[in-house]
């Protein structure tokens, strides 16, 4: 089957392609070089349509026990938002945590072909499969959270050698079927089992007396030397506490080279000037990420209106639960692994902390300037739904619309932000890159992302109109393994996507004290908490795709 | 695998029988028979061992075969205006079957304990809660409170594994754990051994365990609790139940909402969990929520990720309507709004239908103790037995790996649920 997307203006920044009109050949799901004179099975006459790689979200809550916590402590937001049975999809319901089926047809009626699921607990991993399992459509992966467990920090807290402690995250990514590590309030989970209440970067661990800094070197370290192409995926301290920005400079500068990745930074970037003790951060933050080439960072934008924040830390949840709106809240402390904080929140525009964190978010976008390092995110749905995507590409792409925007938001957050004086407009260009080649390249996606010879047939096709949103919330087509999916924001094809994992070596000596700690604590055993591949691609109708990692050192 | 005669041992085999999914048992297979040699309790002996009598899909009573009995079952569900889908003691698999299903038919579904699993959505529902897990508990409590609930009885192991286990990880001195049983009449025997230190008893009636919580809650608060006994136990006592949690550093509050004998049981568990979030404000302190059998908590959490409502959803719209009381299905039988009921059980041969004069399809183990002949019947397996799956387990956080122990050959439920959607 030889497919032909004629003359469309490409958008591929992993091959240096920025809006030329080209050809496109997909032979059985793969992007081939023009074939001298083969017949062509179909051919799309794109006519100047913007031809892009299949969007990518490398952080977004899809799947595992705290989502479905959300979506069950929700039933009010889910009525207003109801999905009915459609001739080829399922029923289900949207909103703030919409049910995985409508998450699965939402994306790929956006242009997205994959998303991350960022914060699997182990203890949660076969659960948070079977949900991304039930999320059709875009492939899909997961991060697997480790730096409050205690097997961990035992390790740690013993100085362990640095060898053991990588043949445990090792373990851990073949064991839970991830593709890269996260790390949420590094230590902090575990610190508020210990009734700690907050854990800053040089802070003691009241139990293992190890700091957030040594867990973030340690598992920074680690997550390089195996291999792994995904920098180590850091939640830092200090979540959405005014004053963090400090914490967050601290951070990077701790970092001492070594690559992170700092997620939902907007949450991270908060001052303590003015009346209100409460400002942005987004300068600094900004400064310091476009001088240090060993940081990436998503934004997690704020956006206003009714969504569920939701999160692996339990001790900054269990402190924003003053703020829960609806008002109630789910804590939870796991399996000495990690914990959770399931925390309902209406974001307001009138409100100035929120306003603030809206501009904040902003701020970091059209500050930060290497669109390679900073990926566009809500951190769905903790700043907003994922489905506000086009809304959030409008005010990157679009001045106008984002100071049409600044005057409905709380005057005094609007004239404590410095959002007003920055011209900077994205490009399409800006946008492939944020959304699709920079993600790809730092997850170590090698066939997604770009629309190169050998990439895997996921192509989105925009209409170029001038209100962005409209282009980017109704596709005209998207091609899933070359395969047509979605016609004109309607999803024409069900597919399944594939589990993108890594699997770097290790030593399997490192089993044996695994068995034996999980005899002697656990209430699961050894043989029966990794995933097999079987559970995976059996029960799920799923497939594996095991991206590359390098030599361990 | 040739085992004619021979014995095959399976070790580490997850037990499906209660919501603990309890997996380090040892179980001996010899034909077609089963035996636990390690670390069964009652209710997994009673399980795995069950002789298993051969069955046949059956239409009316009269054997036939499996494929004749999956079109009668389609061709009723297709004539139904809205199929009610009850039971659904299922796995995964099969959970994930029943929701293609009952979406495909416009159904409702609703889990045979989805009653006492609505207490607890309730109270998730009205105020959320801050909750533990069984790993956490066990190696982490240092007050174990049984709240109005046999859990003993209701969870053989519970005590074993979790209250009295050997090794945990945060007691150096191995310091015994408190225990306070919320109630008269609990099974107190296996709060013994040398993990486990005072074992305290409100002894009020199960279904005042609500005024002596209440009670608690308010002295806790330093609120005044009239007359110097509640429900039966002094307020001296109450109070100093008080005095020890507070003093602890990480109690665990625990229920299984089905035992509750509390006229609101979700109102029990939202004064528990009001004590829990009291107690969270200077110390550490955790619910746990035990049940989850029947594979209860499977059903709640994929009807949750699929339609996201728990069970007690219809489609009769063509979206998910999520309506706890409209879509009972005892409600639906008692005002005669139905036209067909299709019952799913796969591990007890008890969990029977509700006597009804609707046409019923019932996928059931073999040997179940049915009153009548439904309209269909057809024998399916036992996750963890007769057939590989997945479950998940009372705390809603861990799910396990379920193996086919090669009893017998009987469908599983996702596999005859699917064969009759494709027949509709
Ligand atoms: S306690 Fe429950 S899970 Fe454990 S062996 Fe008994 S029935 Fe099985
Ligand atoms: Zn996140």
């Amino acid at each position: 089957m030889l497919i032909k997307l004629t003359g469309g203006k490409v958008y591929d920044p992993a091959n240096g392609i920025d809006g030329e009109l080209r050809d496109i050949y997909v032979q059985d799901g793969v992007i081939v070089a023009t074939p001298p004179d083969a017949r062509i099975d179909e051919e799309y006459a794109l006519q100047g349509r913007i031809v892009m790689a299949g969007a990518i979200d490398p952080h977004t809550h899809i799947g595992g026990g705290k989502m479905t916590i959300g979506r069950l402590m929700l039933p009010e937001d889910h009525r207003g938002d109801p999905v009915c049975r459609g001739d080829l999809t399922r029923a289900g319901c949207g909103h703030a945590v919409p049910s995985t089926l409508t998450a699965g047809y939402r994306y790929a009626e956006m242009g997205y072909t994959a998303g991350f699921e960022p914060a699997m607990l182990p203890a949660n991993a076969r659960q948070a499969h079977m949900e991304m399992a039930d999320t059709p459509m875009i492939d899909k992966g997961a991060f697997a959270m480790l730096g409050s467990d205690d097997f961990f920090l035992r390790q740690l807290a013993a100085n362990d050698d640095i060898e053991a402690i990588k043949d445990y995250v090792a373990w851990t990514l073949h064991a839970t079927q991830a593709i890269a590590i996260k790390v949420v309030n590094p230590g902090g989970i575990s610190a508020f089992k210990f009734n700690q209440r907050q854990l800053d970067l040089d802070e003691q661990h009241a139990h293992y007396g190890v700091t957030p800094r040594q867990v973030l070197l340690t598992l920074s370290r680690a997550v390089k030397e195996l291999g792994v192409t995904h920098p180590l995926h850091v939640h830092g301290c200090n979540l959405g506490v005014p004053g963090n920005v400090e914490t967050t400079e601290h951070t990077i500068a701790g970092m001492e080279g070594l690559p992170v990745h700092l997620t939902h930074i907007q949450f991270h970037s908060y001052g303590t000037e003015g009346d209100r003790k409460f400002s942005s951060g987004a300068a600094k933050v900004a400064e310091l990420v476009n001088s240090h080439k060993n940081v990436s960072i998503d934004v997690g934008q704020v956006l206003f209106g009714q969504t569920c924040t939701a999160s692996g830390d339990s001790m900054r949840q269990y402190g924003n639960t003053g703020s829960a709106s609806p008002n109630k809240w789910v804590v939870m402390d796991i399996e000495c692994d990690a914990g959770c904080g399931v925390v309902p929140m209406r974001y307001r525009d009138k409100s100035f902390v929120n306003a603030l964190q809206w501009a904040i978010g902003l701020e970091l976008f059209l500050l930060i300037e290497d669109p390679w390092r900073i990926f566009l995110t809500t951190d769905h749905p903790n700043g907003a739904p994922f489905t506000y995507y086009p809304h959030l590409i409008r005010l990157l792409m679009d001045k106008g619309f984002r100071n049409d925007m600044m005057q409905k938001i709380n005057p005094d957050a609007a004239s404590s932000s410095v959002l007003a004086s920055l011209d900077r407009e994205y490009t399409l260009y800006d946008i492939a890159i944020m959304t699709r080649a920079g993600p790809a390249r730092s997850l170590g996606l090698k066939d997604r992302g770009h629309l190169g010879v050998g990439a895997t047939a996921d192509i989105t096709v925009y209409e170029d109109l001038a209100d962005r949103e409209a282009m980017f919330a109704t596709p005209v087509f998207v091609f899933k393994n070359g395969e047509l999916i979605v016609k004109s924001g309607k999803i024409v094809k069900v597919v399944q996507g594939a589990t993108h994992v890594a699997r770097p070596d290790y030593d399997k000596g490192i089993e044996k004290s695994l068995r034996s700690y999980f005899e002697r604590f656990h209430t699961v055993g050894f043989d029966n908490f990794s995933l097999s591949d079987e559970e995976i691609i059996t029960h799920g109708y799923g497939s594996l795709v095991i991206q590359p990692t390098a030599a361990r050192v | 695998m040739s085992d004619v005669g021979s014995a095959i041992e399976f070790d580490h085999v997850p037990c499906p029988f209660c919501g603990l999914l309890c997996d380090d048992l040892k179980v001996v297979r010899t034909r077609v028979t089963l035996k636990v040699a390690r670390n069964g309790c009652s209710k997994a002996i009673a399980g795995f061992e069950r002789v298993l009598p051969t069955a046949s899909p059956q239409i009316g009573g009269r054997n036939v075969r499996l494929n004749e009995a999956v079109a009668e079952a389609a061709s009723m569900i297709r004539k139904s205006s809205s199929p009610l889908y009850g039971g659904l003691a299922t796995d995964v698999g099969g959970m994930r079957s029943v929701m293609s299903l009952a979406d495909h038919s416009r159904g409702v579904v609703d889990h045979a304990f989805s009653e006492s699993v609505g207490f607890n959505m309730k109270v998730l529902q009205s105020a959320g809660w801050i909750m533990s897990t069984l790993t956490e508990t066990r190696n982490r409590a240092d007050v174990v409170v049984i709240v109005g609930s046999d859990v003993h009885t209701l969870h053989p192991r519970f005590f074993e594994r979790i209250v009295c286990a050997e090794t945990s990880m945060f007691d150096k001195a191995n310091k015994p754990r408190t225990v306070v049983f919320v109630g008269e009449g609990l099974d107190q025997s296996a709060a013994t051994g040398p993990r486990v230190g005072d074992v305290i008893t409100l002894p009020c009636a199960l279904d005042r365990v609500d005024e002596v919580v209440s009670a608690l809650l308010a002295r806790m608060r330093g609120n005044p609790v009239a007359g110097d006994s509640v429900a039966g136990v002094p307020l001296l006592a109450i109070e100093d139940v008080g005095k020890k949690l507070n003093d602890a550093d990480y109690s665990v509050l625990v229920w299984a909402p089905a035992g509750l004998q509390t006229h609101d049981s979700d109102l029990t568990i939202h004064a528990v969990s009001d004590v829990v979030r009291l107690l969270n404000k200077t110390t550490r302190a955790a619910g746990l929520s035990l049940g989850g059998d029947e594979g209860a908590t499977t059903s709640t959490s994929v009807c949750g990720w699929q339609s996201g409502f728990p069970t007690r959803v219809s489609y009769a719209t063509g979206a998910p309507d999520y309506d706890p009381l409209a879509n009972a299905i005892p409600n639906r039988l008692a005002s005669n709004e139905a036209d067909l009921l299709v019952w799913i059980a796969s591990y007890s041969p008890d969990l029977v239908p509700p006597d009804t004069g609707l046409p019923t399809i019932v996928l059931g183990p073999p040997g179940m103790n049915l009153p009548g002949s439904p309209a269909v019947f057809i024998p399916v397996g036992t996750p963890g037995i007769d057939h590989s799956g997945q479950l998940i387990r009372c705390d809603s956080v861990v799910s396990l790996p379920l193996r086919n122990l090669g009893r017998s050959n009987n469908p599983s439920v996702a596999s005859v649920l699917s064969a009759i959607e494709a027949a509709l």
